[in-house]
């Protein structure tokens, strides 16, 4: 009844292979497009710093280095939980301005308020997790476009900071919202308790999305959400769940914006918006879904944050900073397409 | 090949099913015998569709009876078909193609590490999963060298080979079939229909929906017609030619499902079998069901 099919032409074993086939000895993992996404970033990581270290002595200074990661902290935070909203194959355009509404609330509680600092920072963190929840709401109950939800909630989010904080900086914050400011001494290197905070998260995430049934699951849901459905896998709790998450953790970093800035600013999180947008893609992130680790998203945060580094002891205007940045990404997205296509 | 004096493992009685005008079952009826495949065929809006749907869960029928190995059954949702042991493979490769072999397998249902690694910060066991996987596609002579390799680097047949083997390897009863090489090359498609005789032959019986009569006749033991909401003949491949089969799904000829044929003596011509249609009170073209 049963007969083997005969061998495809080529060097892929076919269906109907007989199962005494050597598939141990054969088990050479070939390198998949996966992979050039991962290697790529961290070769131009490295190419930049390699640049920038013959175009300035300072470059290489472990001063330098301490505030590359305190300037990297905020958007490579930022960049985990839209890592986590590009991989279902979304975008998060309001990312920015949810940071910026809720280190508004937390400080203008503290400090006008007199609510209990903690309790401050938590309802500020539960703001932004409230854009999170409203955002994934729309994008699962009317099934909207992410695209336009975040832009709606961008603006949203914009004018309520502005709205509740009267366009007023709030200064003079209690010490414990600024604690994650602080820094300690690795030898010459100063470390910030809040850079911590960043590595430790990222730290977690890539521990959710690649080791548990959670983490898997945003990437089939992003890779293709009807197989998903059809596995029985609750697909519209699974995108409401990650898009609180990501505001969550928009919340964690308008702490970390808070302690590092000392103050809270209603102007802030306007570029931090498209810089974490660019960390995911520089990081090999693909924003149809699916394809993505949060690896690269801290080596796409820490690319930005040399370049901008670089640039800057090189003397280079900021407007052309903004325009290397820009080139970047088209580079980077193109370089990504082209590796795909190939693999 | 099919031993009809076994209670069936799926079986239907006077299924009915209206969606406002249309009448989409009509008193359908379906027995799916231990050990066959089983081919559902049928022209478009035969009302097939609606049948595997109410017996996978995904259509609640109005009326009619469905039964398991015997037991009434009341599938709500096609979560609830599922737990019951029933799989379905769709055509449309219905794999994630960025994720590994083993995931895909295990989507939706994916093996835990022991203790509260597991259960609390539900980790997953990749090993054991890779080691499952391989198990399961050795098991149905799927040749694929690394569990861990991306769906999206094998061929469409192998691709669909993952999306059968996930069947197979969750399935307790039975695995529905929808159109499963409709999307596939025809050397493709071949490696998925050997595949598919291998479940049977493991032990799973297989309703094989296709409007592929080739692929039909090389590998169902028995054919279910569907015509205008109901079953209208059950045949053989050998009893009958694919031209009359044709004949029947259409239309053009009539069979008598309650005196079917022998299997040896040959077919009668469409018109001799319409004068007895007549005869018996019967048209050879019912009045539409939509009406």
């Amino acid at each position: 009844m049963t007969q083997p099919v005969p061998q495809t032409a080529g060097e892929s074993p076919a269906t109907g292979t007989p199962p005494e086939a050597p598939a141990k000895a054969q088990a050479v993992p070939k390198v998949s497009g996966d992979r050039v996404a991962q290697l790529g970033p961290l070769l131009a990581l490295v190419l930049a710093c390699i640049f920038f270290t013959t175009q300035s002595d300072r470059f290489l200074d472990p001063a330098n280095f301490s505030l590359i990661i305190q300037q990297v902290m905020v958007i490579g935070t930022l960049a985990i939980g839209q890592t986590l909203i590009i991989l279902t194959a979304g975008i998060d355009l309001s990312c920015g301005t949810a940071m910026a509404l809720g280190s508004i609330v937390m400080t203008k509680l503290a400090v006008d308020s007199n609510v209990p600092p903690v309790l401050a920072i938590l309802l500020g963190v539960a703001t932004c997790a409230a854009i999170g929840f409203l955002n994934g709401g729309l994008v699962v109950g009317l099934s909207l476009p992410p695209f336009i939800v975040t832009l709606g909630t961008f603006s949203i989010a914009l004018a309520l900071t502005h709205i509740y904080s009267k366009d007023e900086t709030i200064s003079n914050l209690p010490s414990a919202m600024t604690q994650l400011g602080e820094s300690f001494q690795i030898g010459s290197t100063a470390v910030t308790y809040g850079s911590l905070v960043t590595l430790g998260l990222f730290a977690l995430i890539w521990f959710v999305l690649t080791q548990t049934t959670w983490g898997r699951r945003v990437y089939a849901l992003g890779d293709n959400p009807e197989a998903t459905r059809l596995m029985g896998i609750p697909v519209k709790r699974q995108l409401l769940m990650v898009y609180v998450v990501a505001g969550v953790i928009y919340g964690i970093a308008a702490l970390l914006l808070v302690a590092r800035t000392n103050v809270g600013d209603p102007n802030a999180g306007l570029t931090d918006n498209l810089d974490a947008i660019t960390a995911v893609v520089l990081g090999g992130t693909s924003l149809f879904g699916g394809r993505g680790t949060i690896i690269g998203t801290l080596i796409g945060a820490l690319i930005i944050g040399v370049v901008r580094n670089g640039l800057v002891l090189m003397g280079v205007a900021s407007t052309y900073q903004i325009l290397i940045t820009g080139i970047l990404v088209i580079v980077a997205v193109s370089v990504d397409q082209i590796a795909r296509k190939r693999g | 090949m099919t031993d009809t004096s076994q209670t069936p493992i799926l079986s239907a009685k006077g299924l009915h099913k209206r969606f406002g005008n249309v009448t989409a079952m009509d008193g359908a009826d379906f027995e799916l015998y231990p050990g066959e495949i089983l081919a559902v065929i049928g022209d478009n809006g035969a009302g097939k569709s609606s049948m595997i749907k109410a017996l996978s869960g995904a259509v609640i029928p109005d009326s009619g009876e469905i039964s398991l190995d015997g037991e009434v059954v009341h599938f709500k949702s096609p979560l609830e078909a599922r737990k019951a042991g029933i799989e379905t493979v769709y055509q449309d490769l219905a794999v994630a193609p960025a994720l590994d072999i083993a995931t895909n397998l295990f989507l939706g249902r994916e093996k835990k590490r022991a203790g509260p690694l597991g259960s609390v910060l539900r980790m997953i066991d990749h090993k054991g999963m890779r080691e499952e996987a391989d198990k399961q596609m050795k098991s149905l002579q799927i040749g694929i060298r690394s569990m861990s390799q991306a769906v999206e680097t094998l061929s469409g047949g192998q691709r669909q080979g993952v999306a059968v083997a996930r069947a197979a390897a969750w399935a307790r009863k039975l695995v529905i079939m929808d159109e499963p090489t409709a999307a596939l090359g025809v050397k493709e498609s071949g490696q998925v229909l050997e595949l598919i005789k291998r479940v049977r032959d493991n032990g799973l019986p297989v309703i094989l929906i296709s409007h592929n009569m080739p692929h039909v006749f090389e590998i169902a033991d028995r054919i279910h017609i569907h015509r205008l909401g109901k079953r209208v003949a059950v045949v053989t491949p050998k009893t009958h030619t694919m031209h009359e089969v044709v004949g029947i799904m259409t239309g053009a000829a009539v069979h008598d499902l309650e005196h079917p044929g022998d299997g040896d003596e040959p077919a009668k011509p469409a018109e001799e079998i319409e004068a007895e249609a007549e005869a018996q009170g019967k048209t050879a073209q019912p009045d539409n069901p939509t009406g």
